[in-house]
């Protein structure tokens, strides 16, 4: 398979294409633009795809719900302020237990905010988003590569569970261009006899969120739990980066992990024995290896383009085992491998 | 004896939940009674609402996925597109089509979605406890316009069916009643009506029902149905509003 | 070794092209690389400009803060960032346009007039290229011939005839910087 020079966005779209996404439903917002567009286009021309430009975030999400029911794999997409709007939808999925793919390119917030790279959305990607007990996997990749790959896994994934998985960018991800080779596309492995396609000659089914029997919405609630714990078991992702002999421990998701790598090449060439640690799964979270580094370790760095909301996790996995210091920068700030190489120099010598 | 009602095979012989002289029942019947007539149990899906008809799932005896409160449309849409052979209907009432819903239903009837939605209108939020709907008649009280609906604060009650008809995606819409047998025998033929229209891949269809809800209008059902007549078809007449087959030989 | 450059000109001029061909070279070369455009409300009201980031290694932030190399199209890209180059970095002036020049006296300066060659080539639109040609032969961060044949493969899809202008038009402005 040849490299290709490829945006973000567009490789998110032609990823999930690869793996076989068949129903798309979106609206415009700055800057995942590029992917809406990219499915007009392309989606069109897969075999069996539907586009559908939706009237709203809203409805898109909604629509989503649809053709995940009648058995499409389906995606959303969006910038931080649609994501807001598509909760109801992620949380009916998560109820109703059905796959889909949503993507948020963050941008700054709260409010419009602006529509440059962020990474305000943390909080909401990870503890669900919307009304009720639930979670979603959520997928944090730091290149267009990792985007590329990471789309195609999100609907493994989120097939094997049966709950909604969220690919959680930033304006920055969507936006530039890295060379990427795309994965070889995998047969689906869903059931059908969770596809509603009419009930033939047989029993008909529904599928519905609404119980309003206290037991048996516990007992539903408690099911879904089961499941997030097998998640939690089976599917966390991280990377460790020049961690060995380190003093310091950085960490850092996304677009600001790799500003983390860039901080740390230069720290180490002057002789800081700092690393990093790259949840790649925001949720379930790499509690362990942070719990273990920690045993090694005894001072943390976080690193966000927020005002600090991974460093909740952080700490919760930590249970004040070591120091955890903070470094953020909000609302559309990239800062640079240089500065924040400052900050954690300052951290270094506490 | 020659049997001459009994229960449509594509409704379950479950005891409504509805309250009594509730239009949701009739409807209920008479959508599974189409599904029946045109032997179509095996490739319907439902899309049933948030409201008093949540639980319409534990009546009707086809495939159904329920729907976040007003996105039926686009529920619908998303199976539809998904499946465009099936028969894909939403079942919804005033305020999930014509208020929190109101974009979903514009646009999928806009986009002439194929699907056949079953616009439940009594005036009023039933589940809730009678709040005011959208369509809600001036003068009319409920639990949030106390001294009757005012034009001045709270506008008029929409005419849904009317608006959706102007839009070119739309191609058959009919407002029935089921507050008589005539009435109800009509909102019947109307149901399949549409459904047929859907299985030729007319475009949007909608069957608006103006449902009696005694319970929110404090009446009992006799004066409800009674109402329904002498007081909200005058401000939502009964007829066909939109037809673009209308002329056309067909069965029926 | 790691090289941001940033292009900026008007909309129109080719500024984006700019950028994506160096990147899609640099690839070719397997080298490293990151192109992030300028999107939404900045790119409003005609100007655009985009960063390309060059390395033999994982590069960290696409974003360039301090470029190394900027190649101004027009007046307004070259106020805009001529604070922001870095030290001893260096600019390319499209200096048939440009009237300024940058205030700076530890940059290297090139003066390209590329507006004028494409005219006099004919084609105002390969300006860029133009441009390309002075910008490749002085960074030497890609072969001569590696960047045209991106550029073909680039253009390829579209229409072929239009390689040989702009084989020209890089040609005139390799050859415009000794």
């Amino acid at each position: 398979m040849d490299k290709i020079l490829i945006s973000g966005n567009w490789a998110c779209g032609e990823a999930a294409i690869r793996a076989g996404c068949r129903f798309y439903a979106g609206y415009p917002i700055t800057p995942q633009n590029e992917l809406t567009e990219y499915m007009a286009e392309h989606m069109r021309q897969a075999e069996g795809g539907t586009f559908i430009q939706a009237e709203s975030e809203i409805a898109a999400v909604n629509m989503v719900l649809g053709a995940s029911a009648a058995g499409a794999r389906a995606m959303t997409s969006s910038s931080s302020p649609g994501i807001s709007l598509k909760q109801e939808g992620i949380s009916a999925l998560a109820a109703d237990e059905l796959p889909a793919v949503i993507v948020n390119m963050m941008r700054g917030g709260p409010g419009l905010g602006n529509i440059l790279p962020s990474q305000g959305d943390y909080f909401q990607a990870t503890r669900g988003g919307g009304h009720g007990d639930y979670r979603t996997i959520v997928l944090a990749p730091s290149s267009v590569q990792e985007l590329a790959d990471l789309t195609m896994d999100a609907f493994d994934l989120s097939d094997a569970y049966r709950n909604p998985v969220l690919i959680l960018g930033d304006g920055m991800t969507g936006q530039m261009m890295e060379p990427v080779v795309f994965g070889k596309p995998r047969p689906r492995r869903y059931s059908e006899k969770y596809v509603l396609k009419g009930a033939g000659e047989g029993r008909s089914r529904f599928v519905r969120a609404l119980i309003l029997d206290a037991l048996r919405m516990e007992e539903h609630n408690w099911k879904l739990v089961r499941k997030y714990n097998v998640i939690l078991q089976k599917e966390v992702r991280f990377e460790t980066f020049r961690t060995g002999n380190a003093k310091l421990v950085i960490i850092a998701y996304g677009i600001a992990a790799r500003i983390a790598k860039g901080a740390i090449n230069r720290l180490r060439d002057s002789g800081y024995r700092v690393g990093l640690i790259r949840p790649i799964t925001l949720w379930p979270f790499p509690a362990q290896i942070i719990r273990d580094t920690a045993e090694r370790i005894g001072s943390f760095l976080v690193f966000e383009m927020s005002t600090g909301q991974m460093l909740e996790d952080v700490k919760l996995a930590l249970e004040g085992r070591a120091r955890v210091g903070f470094y953020g920068r909000p609302g559309g700030i990239v800062p640079t491998p240089a500065e924040l190489a400052k900050a954690i120099v300052q951290e270094y010598q506490r | 004896m020659k049997k001459v009602f009994s229960r449509p095979r594509s409704l379950k012989n479950t005891p409504f939940h509805y309250c009594a002289g509730c239009g949701h029942s009739i409807t209920h019947r008479l959508i599974c009674d189409a599904v029946d007539q045109l032997g179509i149990r095996g490739i319907t899906i439902g899309v049933p609402p948030a409201g008093c008809a949540v639980l319409a799932y534990n009546y009707f005896d086809v495939d159904m996925l329920e729907a976040p409160h007003g996105r039926g449309c686009a529920v619908a849409t998303g199976i539809k597109r998904t499946l465009p052979d099936r028969v894909v209907f939403s079942y919804q009432g005033d305020g999930d089509l014509a208020a929190i819903g109101t974009a979903e239903t514009f646009h999928a009837a806009n986009r002439g979605e194929n699907i056949t939605v079953i616009f439940i209108n009594n005036a009023v939020y039933g589940m809730t406890g009678g709040q005011m709907a959208p369509t809600t008649l001036l003068g009319m009280m409920s639990t949030t316009s106390p001294p009757g609906r005012s034009a001045t604060l709270d506008g008029h009650p929409i005419r849904m069916s009317e608006v959706l008809a102007r839009l070119e995606g739309t191609a058959y819409i009919e407002r029935c009643a089921v507050n008589s047998p005539q009435n109800i025998l009509r909102a019947g033929r109307a149901i399949r009506k549409a459904f047929r229209y859907q299985m030729d891949g007319a475009g949007f269809t909608m069957i608006e029902v103006l449902s009696q809800c005694p319970t929110n209008w404090k009446m009992t059902a006799a004066e409800s149905c009674k109402w329904v007549d002498e007081v909200m078809a005058q401000a939502f007449p009964i007829g066909v509003i939109k037809d673009i087959r209308k002329g056309e030989k067909h069965a029926d | 070794m790691q090289i941001k450059t940033v292009f900026a000109g008007f909309g129109g001029q080719g500024v984006l092209m700019m950028g994506y061909s160096i990147a899609h070279a640099a690839m070719n070369e397997g080298l490293h690389v990151t192109y992030l455009p300028s999107y939404g409300a900045e790119v409003r009201g005609g100007t655009a400009n985009c960063t390309v980031a060059v390395s033999d290694e994982e590069i960290a932030s696409p974003v360039a803060s301090q470029p190394d190399f900027i190649v101004a199209m027009n007046g307004p890209s070259l106020m805009a960032f001529q604070t922001r180059i870095t030290p001893g970095g260096t600019f390319f002036l499209n200096s048939s346009i440009v009237e300024g020049r940058p205030n700076r006296a530890d940059v290297t300066l090139f003066e390209i007039p590329a507006a004028g060659i494409a005219s006099e080539l004919g084609s105002p639109r390969v300006q860029n290229v133009v441009m390309m040609g002075a910008y490749v032969k002085a960074t030497r961060l890609v072969s001569a011939d590696t960047y045209l044949r991106s550029l073909e493969s680039i253009l390829g899809a579209r229409k072929k005839a239009a390689m040989e202008v702009n084989r020209k038009a890089f040609s005139a402005g390799y050859d415009y910087i000794d």
